[in-house]
């Protein structure tokens, strides 16, 4: 074939852009290819795919496509933290004129696709799959408002994550830390495939996560049952309504951000150039009005999950609700305010750099009484340690360090001294793990019985939880000290001795959070190999406050036979303790949205889109959009996308939860 | 949030509808839509933002008063207002269930959007065939992406606009039809806006400055 | 057992006392308030913090399940006077802090000149300060000193006590020009100048590095920061004279080009202008010069003839590919202006000279003069004018 013809189909790419010289890669494909392989053959040979496209890929039901956006997170988890240990060995290593295991080349993308991947792929997937799944439960609704566009988000979410997974065999990640700062990122200094993987793969995702806020924003807004006044609405379900306001207003932000960043890559604008008038400034300033709202989109949810499960093990009612919804609120607001902190060595003048360290520190005060509800919902309570309360615990001692290290970075003279450093890293650590993944991980031991009917297993949830917990501080503590010794981020190899018995700590303390995350997988299959011990047959297996414990676990597809009426912050607690019969006749049928593919293809064609464009191969870009463009309008032409769950349906299913009830007792 | 939750005549608590029904279908389309709108604002407003700052950027090159003509700019503007009174007119005759008189509103609104699209284009190839190109200069970068950004907005509007002609066509003015009628309305008066902002900021100011 | 656990704590301790606290003990005066701030900031902070921390535990054993003499009670859930009290105490805290904020981000400002040399010594003002000129390039330092006429890469000194003046700029990518014994941090970024004002109180050799990640020699972007005495500061300079060769245009764009962990490299002579040019991105002749560019700029363009100016880049810092689908990379050609002396290009925010007050008071009243917006957002200063 002639060579023009070649570049037509492939565009870049081509032999040299597959990493065979790269054994890691090499080695780490095998095992992806065997174990991938592995599962298609189990899936095809256990006729698995017809139940899975029908049931689970082109499900509408907010609940599976929930449990999927989890599945999802805990996929990338196990890809984000390879990138962690790798990180973390390197630097143990390559002390006394080593060069450790990682070339520049490498250790760059690792760095670079760490922190993409644990934001993007594995905390956003996580709390949207919790907040998909227990939102619509708590506000009493038997669905999201678009349930087709929520199956659509999901695609999206996946096709960004599996550009981002591409770009590992084929090609290359961006070479550019995270937030892929301009000029360095710019065509001039990143010619390469790297940064258009991260330009698409984050606006294919973004655009779900956008779409996936206005959704829930609008099912917490509209389908609230009756009753619930927005001052009874559940602390979890509020938070999730201020993330994706979070959400709406602050991702098109990055949308347009990576568009101008994308225009200057392949058209040679000049918005983030050195020449022709650009000014970078402008993106690190842009990307951080998404970016620091984003900190709160992940950490919101966090918060709520904390509430519901602090009340819930003190048995008691959330201590200051009112004043634990107006922090959330004022968080919310001021979130949008603080952007600036990112960067006050960037050379901003005194006044501005103050006014934006102050505006930072006054989230702390919201933040502060929160940690002193939770508190004092504690205070004269009857704690249950469960996992989930242990988790909560755990997230009380850590945050509050994270908390404090963040107000002392918002001082800016002493960001000055610490900005860029390994104590930066160990700050937003503290805060992430301490908080939305300590959250997550509350929220999946609180929730999972609801989601799958059975227990997780506590002996594993404890391995994990000290895995993590002493882990963690191993891991993040020396590199506080390091930070105080002037050491600074992304570095790859180091000249002075004396801190390598820091990196040494660091990376045990790595490998103490590798066991703690094998341990949540062994308690996931655990317990479900003991799912028939660990069963929970009254919905309500933790003694709750709110209405998801109200519907059997699982929840049957429709969430509620009957709409509840909600007189009380605590629905539920209310409902149990003033004597509420379940209803065991007069059921109707039930008005359900119905399953579609059209999301799971849009997304795959997006996906495409993006592959294409990344390696300018633009028949495939172009025929992808106009796919997408008629698969879209013509998804437009159906009219019927609902049905009845027809009473006797209804009438089978509350009488099998009739007998299980009555079993149980 | 309609219905009584006050206790029963007995006296009981009510925990749950004996006897309910289910949303409308679309009900909160209308919502979820301005939520969209929302969003999209926001992109524009980056973009307003970015050509804030590049906006007097012009790398020793030509500037707005060198480069616009705002005669061309005004009947184009037209254009897009005239548009918008049409939907309006499309929006009333279909609140009169007349098929026949909104499809030729929509039709003439089609055709004010399609020529506002065609005289963007010709400014466009006119301005890069002088040697203004996006490249040139992070102003002239500011500028078509800006003003680039709501002409595919525009071209958005318009397949979309043909489809719902089809689908009214097919099905007649049916519920599901005048909602998506009544988005696209809201879309479309959005780029009016939007536009307005445009005209002023960019093109009038900028001949100003 | 316990020796085993001393035994096992035995490389904790050897680590700690090998250690270098570097940023909680600077040799230099900023650094030093810097580091106080650090201090005072995390001091008032435990204030709330501690309490809390105890707080949770003593709640999580106090009221445990399995403790029935505990009190419960189940509906309590609001208390004014509490909620009261949860919200202005972190805010009493949150006042001093920003209180402290203001004054020292104020008094600290990298843009400000010093007030003084240490906490009890007030600035000299018969030694002039040092200017050192600093470039971050891919991936090394190159320091000018423009009143001794010499450069160095990866190699600083100064002499103690004496202020020094750093201007600050980059030829390629965003870097952060740290040396932690002496002063914060601050980005280093092309075409624009960004200043620091340190002094060094105790000789020594420090470390120095870019501390913004900037590519593949990142890791390697290091140097020595020495603090001298007088002598040696002269026989340093001595040293880099002696060195010989100079330092021009050509030499610069040969030493722009990418490398990794560079020696330490001394030129006797350095053009005068050179700082100038690379700030203003136009070493390479022909090239319009940015100063020059936004001169034309705030006069409303070049108009159509502007059109025309560009020329294809034939050289870059790497074989620079264009995008997919713009035209070739071209530069902006400059028109014949003279090369204008190098001049003081960044406004200086001058500290007073009243040496009475040396805990660092001085500050003068804010001054709420309407910003630019642009400048308010993009944290520019004025740029050069020259």
């Amino acid at each position: 074939m002639s060579p023009d013809l070649l570049k037509f189909i492939f565009g870049r790419l081509g032999f040299d852009s597959l990493p065979i010289h790269e054994l890691i890669l090499v080695g780490t494909f095998a095992v992806v290819a065997l174990g991938g392989v592995t599962l298609l053959a189990g899936l095809t040979y256990f006729r698995l795919w017809g139940y899975l496209w029908r049931e689970w890929f082109t499900t509408v039901d907010h609940k599976r496509i929930g449990i999927m956006y989890m599945i999802l997170g805990i996929v990338m988890l196990l890809r984000g933290f390879a990138d962690a240990l790798m990180m973390r060995a390197q630097q143990a290593m390559a002390f006394g004129g080593s060069e450790g295991f990682l070339p520049a080349h490498h250790y760059d993308q690792v760095f670079t696709a760490h922190g993409v991947i644990m934001i993007f792929f594995v905390a956003m997937p996580l709390v949207t799959g919790l907040m998909n799944f227990v939102v619509p439960l708590q506000i009493g609704a038997r669905d999201v408002s678009f349930p087709f566009l929520n199956n659509f988000s999901f695609w999206m979410t996946v096709g960004g994550a599996v550009l981002v997974m591409l770009s590992l065999f084929i090609g290359e990640f961006a070479r550019t830390g995270w937030l892929a700062y301009p000029p360095l990122s710019n065509i001039g200094y990143s010619p390469d495939v790297g940064v258009d993987y991260y330009i698409w793969g984050l606006q294919v995702a973004g655009v779900g996560t956008t779409l996936s806020g206005i959704n829930l924003i609008c099912t917490i807004v509209k389908l609230r049952c009756p009753g619930m006044t927005m001052m009874r609405m559940p602390v979890f379900t509020w938070t999730s309504l201020c993330t994706n306001i979070l959400i709406v207003a602050s991702f098109p932000v990055l949308t347009v951000v990576l568009a101008l960043l994308s225009l200057d890559r392949y058209v040679g604008t000049n918005f983030f150039t050195n020449d022709f008038g650009g000014s970078p400034m402008m993106y690190v300033n842009l990307i951080w009005i998404w970016g620091h709202p984003e900190v709160y989109i992940l950490v919101l949810p966090a918060f709520g999950i904390f509430s519901e499960v602090t009340s819930t093990f003190s048995g008691k009612r959330l201590f200051g609700y009112t004043s634990m919804v107006y922090a959330t609120v004022v968080i919310t607001i001021l979130s949008y305010l603080v952007w600036l902190h990112h960067f006050f060595t960037m050379g901003s003048g005194a006044s501005v750099n103050s006014f934006f360290g102050i505006t930072t520190m006054i989230i702390s005060i919201p933040t502060g009484a929160k940690m002193f509800n939770w508190l004092f919902t504690m205070y004269r309570g009857r704690i249950r340690y469960e996992l989930p309360m242990m988790w909560t615990i755990a997230f009380m001692l850590t945050f509050v360090l994270g908390g404090m290290t963040g107000v002392l970075l918002a001082v800016p003279p002493a960001d000055f001294v610490l900005h860029n450093s390994l104590f930066l890293i160990a700050h937003f650590h503290n805060v992430i793990i301490g908080g939305v993944v300590f959250g997550a991980f509350a929220g999946i031991n609180y929730w999972f019985p609801k989601a799958f009917g059975f227990r997780l297993d506590p002996f594993w949830g404890k391995c994990s939880f000290w895995f993590w917990v002493t882990g963690f501080y191993m891991a993040f503590m020396p590199l506080y000290v390091l930070g105080l010794m002037g050491v600074t981020r992304r570095l790859r190899v180091f000249d002075d001795p004396s801190l390598q018995i820091w990196f040494v700590i660091a990376a045990i303390g790595a490998g103490l959070v590798f066991l703690g995350i094998l341990s949540m997988l062994m308690q996931f299959a655990v317990s479900f190999l003991k799912r028939e011990q660990l069963k929970d047959v009254t919905g309500d297996p933790w003694d709750a406050r709110t209405l998801e414990w109200a519907t059997s676990s699982p929840p049957p597809d429709y969430n509620f036979a009957f709409t509840p009426v909600v007189h009380d912050n605590d629905a539920w607690w209310d409902m149990k303790k003033r004597g509420y019969q379940r209803p065991l006749t007069g059921f109707k049928p039930i008005h359900m949205p119905s399953s579609t593919g059209t999301g799971i293809i849009l997304a795959g064609f997006a996906t495409a889109m993006g592959f294409g464009l990344v390696w300018y191969m633009w028949w495939l870009a172009a025929l992808s959009f106009i796919a997408m463009l008629a698969v879209g309008i013509g998804h437009t032409f159906n009219y019927h996308r609902d049905f009845d769950i027809p009473a006797d349906d209804v009438i089978r299913t509350e009488d099998a939860r009739t007998k299980l009830l009555a079993g149980a007792k | 949030m309609t219905v009584a939750v006050n206790p029963s005549q007995t006296g009981e608590p009510v925990f749950y509808l004996a006897d309910e029904h289910p949303h409308p279908e679309g009900y909160s389309t209308s919502l979820g839509f301005w939520i969209y709108l929302m969003s999209d604002c926001l992109i524009f407003a980056m973009l307003f933002a970015a050509f804030g700052v590049l906006g007097a950027n012009y790398a020793a090159g030509p500037a707005p008063k060198d480069l616009f003509d705002l005669d061309l700019v005004a009947v184009n503007t037209s254009m897009l207002l005239l548009s918008s009174i049409t939907y309006g007119f499309a929006m009333l005759t279909m609140q009169q269930n007349k098929i026949a008189q909104t499809q030729m509103w929509l039709l003439i609104t089609g055709l004010f959007g399609a020529a506002f699209i065609g005289i963007e284009l010709t400014e466009f190839a006119h301005m890069i065939h002088e040697g203004a190109t996006p490249q040139r200069s992070a102003f002239l970068s500011a500028f078509f992406t800006l003003v680039g950004t709501h002409g595919l907005h525009v071209s958005c509007g318009l397949i979309w606009l043909m489809t719902l002609m089809v689908q009214v066509w097919r099905f007649g003015l049916i519920e599901a039809n005048r909602r998506r009628l009544m988005c696209l309305s809201m879309f479309w008066h959005f780029l009016d806006v939007v536009w307005i902002g445009v005209f002023t900021f960019v093109y009038l100011l900028g001949v100003l400055r | 057992m316990s020796r085993l656990k001393i035994l096992a704590l035995l490389p904790l301790a050897v680590a700690l006392s090998g250690c270098n606290y570097i940023v909680l003990a600077p040799a230099g005066d900023i650094a030093a308030q810097q580091r106080d701030l650090v201090i005072i900031s995390t001091v008032l902070m435990l204030l709330i913090v501690v309490p809390v921390m105890a707080l949770t535990v003593l709640f999580a054993w106090r009221y445990r399940q399995s403790n029935s003499s505990a009190r419960y009670e189940p509906d309590w859930d609001h208390s004014t006077k509490l909620e009261l009290v949860i919200w202005s105490a972190p805010l009493l805290i949150i006042v001093c802090l920003g209180a402290l904020t203001w004054m020292g981000t104020h008094l600290l400002d990298p843009y400000r000149t010093l007030g003084r040399i240490h906490a009890d010594r007030a600035i000299d003002q018969s030694k002039a300060p040092l200017e050192v000129d600093v470039v971050a390039l891919d991936w090394k330092w190159l320091f000018i000193y423009p009143d001794y006429g010499i450069a160095t890469v990866n190699d600083l000194a100064a002499p103690v006590d004496r202020p020094i003046n750093f201007r600050i700029t980059a030829s390629s990518v965003m870097n952060s020009f740290y040396i932690p014994a002496l002063a914060g941090q601050i980005y280093a970024m092309p075409g624009m100048e960004t200043k620091l004002h340190a002094v060094v109180n105790h000789a020594g050799t420090y470390k120095g590095f870019s501390a913004n990640y900037s590519g593949a020699g990142f890791s390697g972007m290091h140097f020595s920061f020495q603090g001298l005495d007088d002598k040696g500061f002269d026989a340093w300079v001595a040293q880099a004279k002696s060195a010989g060769g100079s330092l021009g245009r050509t030499e610069y764009l040969q030493l722009e080009k990418p490398s990794e962990n560079e020696p330490v490299r001394r030129w006797g002579t350095v053009d005068s202008d050179l700082y100038r040019l690379i700030l203003n991105m136009c070493v390479e002749t022909g090239k319009m010069c940015q100063s020059e560019m936004m001169a034309i700029d705030a006069k409303g363009g070049n108009g159509h003839e502007g059109l025309n100016n560009t020329l294809p880049l034939s050289y870059d810092k790497y074989a620079r590919r264009g995008s997919a689908f713009g035209p070739e990379p071209s530069f902006i050609a400059g028109t014949c202006t003279p090369d204008a002396p190098q001049g003081q290009t960044t406004a200086a925010i001058k500290a007073p000279l009243d040496p009475a007050p040396l805990v660092g008071a001085g500050l003068k009243r804010p001054t709420f003069a309407p910003l630019k917006s642009s400048s308010f957002f993009l944290g520019q200063r004025p740029k050069s004018d020259s």
